[in-house]
C-alpha cells in the first residue's frame, strides 16, 4: 500500500517485539501517520485540513460525551439541562461552548479541505474512492449536526427542526405518511427529541468509522499534491513524520488559537439568539434559519419560489418546494459524480488556465450562497440566490465537463522535485531553462500524467 | 461520457425550471414592487457612555452595580417577570455573604409543601431556592397582562440581538414617536393597552415604562434615575444570563497565552525539521 521506499517499522525492545508478533499496531500507526508514510514534499497549507478535521471529529466525540452525562432528552427539561449546564456543572459552560463552536469550526475547515479538493481536483483517478467518502462523511457531518442543533431544544431548535423534517413532506405519495414516521408526530416532540439524542450520539461513531476508511483509501495512490503530477521516485517524497507531523502541529496551534478565542470572548458570535428562547410551538421565530454551516444549501432550497406549470393552463406539474428540495439534495449529490464530470487529464488547477477563471467564480458562488441562506427572505437576496443557484448546478454540471474538453492545460513540471527545486536530474528532456525557474515555463509536454 | 451528457441535460434542465419559472416572475415583481410595510421607528441600540464594566476581553463585573440592578428586580421587574434558572444561593457572585444570601433568600417567599398535611404552601426561601415566578401558569400571565407573557428574564440579554445594548435602550425607549417618522409611516399608530417604544421589534410593546426616576430609592444611595435604573438592571440580567461571564473571559486569557507559546514552539520545531529540505522557489 505504499511506495517501495517507504521506511519499514523495526521494532527496537523485546517489548516492542513481541507486540508486532501479537499484534501490530504499532506498525499499522508507523506506515499509516508515522515514518513509514511517504508524502509528497511540495504539500501546501491547504493540505493541512484533513487532520484538523480528524482533531475536530476527537474533539467533538469528547465534549459531546461529557455533555451527555449531564443532559436529558425530554422537552419538559432539555432547554433546562443546558442551562444547568452551563451554570451548575464545573466547566460546563467550556463544554457546551466548546461543543457548539467546535462544530462551527469543524464545518470550517471540512470546507476548505473540500474547496482543496474542487481546485487540485484530488477527485480524479486514482483517488475517486478517497473523493466518494469524504462526501458520505460530509453527509453524515449535516445529519449529525442538524440533530445535534435540536437538542437544546430551543426556539430555532423546534422550529429548525419542523422546517428541515417537513422537506419529507414534500416527496409525491409518500412523503406526508413519511414525515410523520420520522418524526414520531405531527410536529417536533418529545419522541423527536430522543431519537435525535440516540442519532446524534450514534453518528459520529459512524463518521468515524468512515474516516478510517477514507484515511485507508488515501493510503493506497498515497496523497495529492500542488503539482498534480504523481509522485516518481524518493526524492518527490518525505516521511509524514516528522515532516508533516511537525507541520500540521504548529498548524493546529494556530487554529486552536483562533478557536479558543471564539470560545472564551465570541462563543454566541455564529449562533442565533432566539436558540436561547425555549422552544414554544405556539410561536413562530420571524426568520427560521439553520445554523450558518447550512447556509449555501439553504438558499438553494429556497431559491425555487414558483411552481412548474405548463403554462397559461394552471396544471402545477412539480411544486416549489419539491422542486427545491429535490435541487438540494441534488447540490449535494452531484459532487458524487464529479470525478466522472470533470474528465480533464490535469489535476492541478494551477495549470489549467480556463479552469482556474471559472473556479473562482464558482469561489464567489459559494461565499454569495453562504451570504444569502442566512438573509431575510426578500428581494434583492432572492433574485440574487436564484442567479447563484443556476450557477452552482451550471458550474458542476455544464462548465466543469466542457471546459475539460476544450481546455489547453499549461506545460506541468515533469516531476514534484522539479516543481519544488525548478530541476530534475532525472527528466528525460532538456531540463527547464534555470532563469525562468517557473513549472509553466517550458517543461516537457511528455511529462503530463494523463489521470484516464 | 454518459454521465458527462446526463449531467449537462440535468444541469441545462433544473437551471432553466429555476430561471423561468422562479427567477423570471420573481424578477418582474423585484422591478414593480409592492409597497412593503415599513416601519420609519426603529433605532439602533444604545449603551452607556463608557460601556459596561464586565465587557470588552479584560472586563469584570462592578459588585456594587449588580446589587444595585438585583435591587431594581427585584422591587420592580419582578413583579411580572420571572428569573427561573437563577438560584438565591448564585447571589454571592454579587459580592453578598453566605448571611447575607441567606436573609435575603429569607425575604422571598417560595412555593413549599406543608410539613404535616402536605397541602401546597409559601414558605419563605433558602439558598437552594430559585427565584419564584409572579404567576402561576402562562394563562394567569396573560389575563393579568393584557394578553401578553411577560418573558423570563434569565437569559434575555442572550435571547436578544446585541441583547445587553437592547435590555437598556429598551428601557429607555418610551418616548414620543418623531413626527418626521410618523409622517413616513402614516398607517402608524399605538393601540390602546400598547406603548410606543423605539426599540421593539414591534414597535409597540405591552409593558408599560416601569423605571420611572426615583421608583426605587438606592441602599448605596446612588441617584435612582431612569438612565442608572437601565444601566443597573442590565448589568444584574446579563449576570444572570450567564454568571459564567468573566470566568471565562479569564480562563480565555490563560488558554490562549499557553496556546501562543505552545504554536511558537510547534513552529520554530516545524522550522528546524523542514531546515534540510531545499527551500521552495518563489
Amino acid at each position: 500500500m505504499s511506495f517501495a521506499w517507504a521506511n519499514q517499522y523495526e521494532p527496537k525492545t523485546d517489548f516492542t517485539k513481541w507486540i508486532d508478533e501479537k499484534l501490530p499496531l504499532p506498525r499499522l500507526v508507523y506506515s499509516a501517520i508515522g515514518a513509514g508514510y511517504p508524502v509528497p514534499r511540495n504539500l501546501n497549507y491547504m493540505w493541512n485540513f484533513g487532520v484538523l478535521a480528524g482533531f475536530f471529529l476527537v474533539f467533538q466525540i469528547i465534549t459531546g460525551v461529557v455533555l451527555a452525562m449531564h443532559y436529558a432528552a425530554n422537552t419538559e427539561v432539555a432547554f433546562g439541562q443546558i442551562e444547568h449546564i452551563m451554570r451548575d456543572v464545573n466547566y460546563g459552560w467550556l463544554m457546551k461552548y466548546g461543543h457548539a463552536n467546535g462544530a462551527s469550526f469543524f464545518f470550517m475547515v471540512i470546507y476548505l479541505h473540500i474547496f482543496r479538493g474542487f481546485y487540485y481536483s484530488s477527485y480524479k483517478a486514482p483517488r475517486e474512492m478517497i473523493w466518494l467518502l469524504g462526501v458520505v462523511i460530509f453527509l453524515l457531518m449535516m445529519a449529525t449536526a442538524f440533530m445535534g442543533y435540536v437538542l437544546p431544544w430551543g426556539q430555532m431548535s423546534f422550529w429548525g427542526a419542523k422546517v428541515i423534517t417537513g422537506l419529507f413532506g414534500a416527496i409525491p405519495f409518500i412523503g406526508e405518511p413519511l414525515q410523520v414516521w420520522l418524526v414520531g408526530g405531527y410536529a417536533p416532540n418529545d419522541s423527536t427529541l430522543n431519537r435525535f439524542f440516540s442519532l446524534h450520539f450514534l453518528l459520529p461513531f459512524v463518521i468515524l468509522g468512515v474516516v478510517i476508511l477514507h484515511i485507508w483509501a488515501l493510503h493506497i495512490p498515497g496523497s495529492s499534491n500542488p503539482s498534480g503530477v504523481e509522485v516518481k521516485k524518493e526524492s518527490d517524497t518525505v516521511p509524514f513524520h516528522p515532516y508533516y507531523t511537525a507541520k500540521d502541529g504548529w498548524f493546529l496551534g494556530l487554529i486552536l488559537t483562533f478557536f479558543a478565542t471564539m470560545v472564551f470572548f465570541a462563543p454566541n458570535l455564529l449562533g442565533h439568539p432566539d436558540n436561547w428562547v425555549e422552544a414554544n410551538p405556539l410561536s413562530t421565530p420571524a426568520l427560521i434559519v439553520p445554523e450558518w454551516y447550512f447556509y449555501p444549501f439553504y438558499a438553494i432550497l429556497r431559491a425555487f419560489t414558483g411552481d412548474l406549470t405548463i403554462p397559461f393552463t394552471g396544471i402545477v406539474l412539480i411544486e416549489a418546494k419539491l422542486l427545491g428540495v429535490i435541487a438540494m439534495f441534488a447540490s449535494i449529490l452531484v459532487w458524487f459524480f464529479l470525478p466522472w464530470l470533470d474528465k480533464s487529464p490535469v489535476r492541478s488547477g494551477a495549470y489549467r488556465p480556463l479552469f482556474k477563471k471559472f473556479f473562482w467564480v464558482f469561489v464567489v458562488c459559494m461565499a454569495g450562497l453562504f451570504y444569502l441562506g442566512g438573509a431575510k427572505p426578500e428581494e434583492p437576496f432572492i433574485v440574487l440566490s436564484q442567479i447563484f443557484t443556476a450557477y452552482y448546478f451550471l458550474h458542476f454540471l455544464v462548465i466543469l465537463p466542457i471546459v475539460s474538453q476544450i481546455e489547453i492545460p499549461k506545460p506541468m513540471p515533469f516531476s514534484i522535485t522539479e516543481a519544488v527545486l525548478g530541476r530534475d536530474d532525472d527528466a528525460g528532456s532538456p531540463p527547464t531553462p534555470p532563469a525562468a525557474g517557473k513549472p509553466d515555463s517550458d517543461a516537457p509536454d511528455g511529462a503530463l500524467q494523463p489521470a484516464e | 461520457m454518459t454521465i458527462r451528457l446526463g449531467g449537462i441535460i440535468f444541469g441545462l434542465g433544473l437551471t432553466a425550471v429555476l430561471l423561468l419559472w422562479s427567477l423570471l416572475p420573481g424578477a418582474l415583481n423585484f422591478a414593480f414592487p409592492e409597497k412593503p410595510d415599513y416601519y420609519a421607528f426603529q433605532e439602533k441600540n444604545i449603551s452607556p457612555e463608557g460601556g459596561f464594566s464586565f465587557e470588552g476581553p479584560m472586563g469584570n463585573w462592578d459588585t456594587q452595580q449588580l446589587q444595585r440592578g438585583y435591587q431594581v428586580y427585584k422591587e420592580v421587574c419582578s413583579a411580572c417577570h420571572s428569573l427561573q434558572y437563577v438560584a438565591f444561593r448564585n447571589l454571592e457572585d454579587l459580592g453578598y455573604s453566605e448571611a447575607e444570601v441567606r436573609a435575603e433568600a429569607a425575604s422571598w417567599m417560595v412555593p413549599g409543601i406543608d410539613d404535616k398535611d402536605g397541602s401546597a404552601i409559601e414558605r419563605p426561601g433558602i439558598p437552594t431556592d430559585y427565584f419564584p415566578a409572579p404567576y402561576a401558569n402562562d394563562v394567569e400571565a396573560r389575563a393579568f397582562n393584557n394578553n401578553a407573557i411577560p418573558p423570563d428574564l434569565s437569559l434575555i440579554t442572550k435571547a436578544r440581538k446585541d441583547g445587553v445594548n437592547y435590555v437598556y435602550s429598551l428601557m429607555q425607549g418610551y418616548n414620543e414617536p418623531d413626527p418626521a417618522d410618523v409622517a413616513k409611516s402614516p398607517d402608524f399608530e399605538t393601540p390602546p393597552g400598547l406603548y410606543f417604544n423605539e426599540y421593539f421589534y414591534n414597535i409597540n410593546i405591552a409593558m408599560p415604562p416601569q423605571l420611572l426616576p426615583d421608583i426605587v430609592t438606592y441602599a448605596d444611595g446612588t441617584e435612582a434615575t431612569t438612565e442608572q435604573m437601565s444601566a443597573d438592571v442590565t448589568a444584574f440580567l446579563t449576570w444572570a444570563g450567564e454568571p459564567s461571564l468573566i470566568q471565562r473571559k479569564q480562563t480565555g486569557f490563560f488558554v490562549i497565552a499557553f496556546l501562543l507559546f505552545a504554536t511558537g514552539l510547534g513552529f520554530l520545531s516545524y522550522k528546524s525539521v523542514w531546515a534540510g529540505m531545499k527551500p521552495k522557489k518563489k
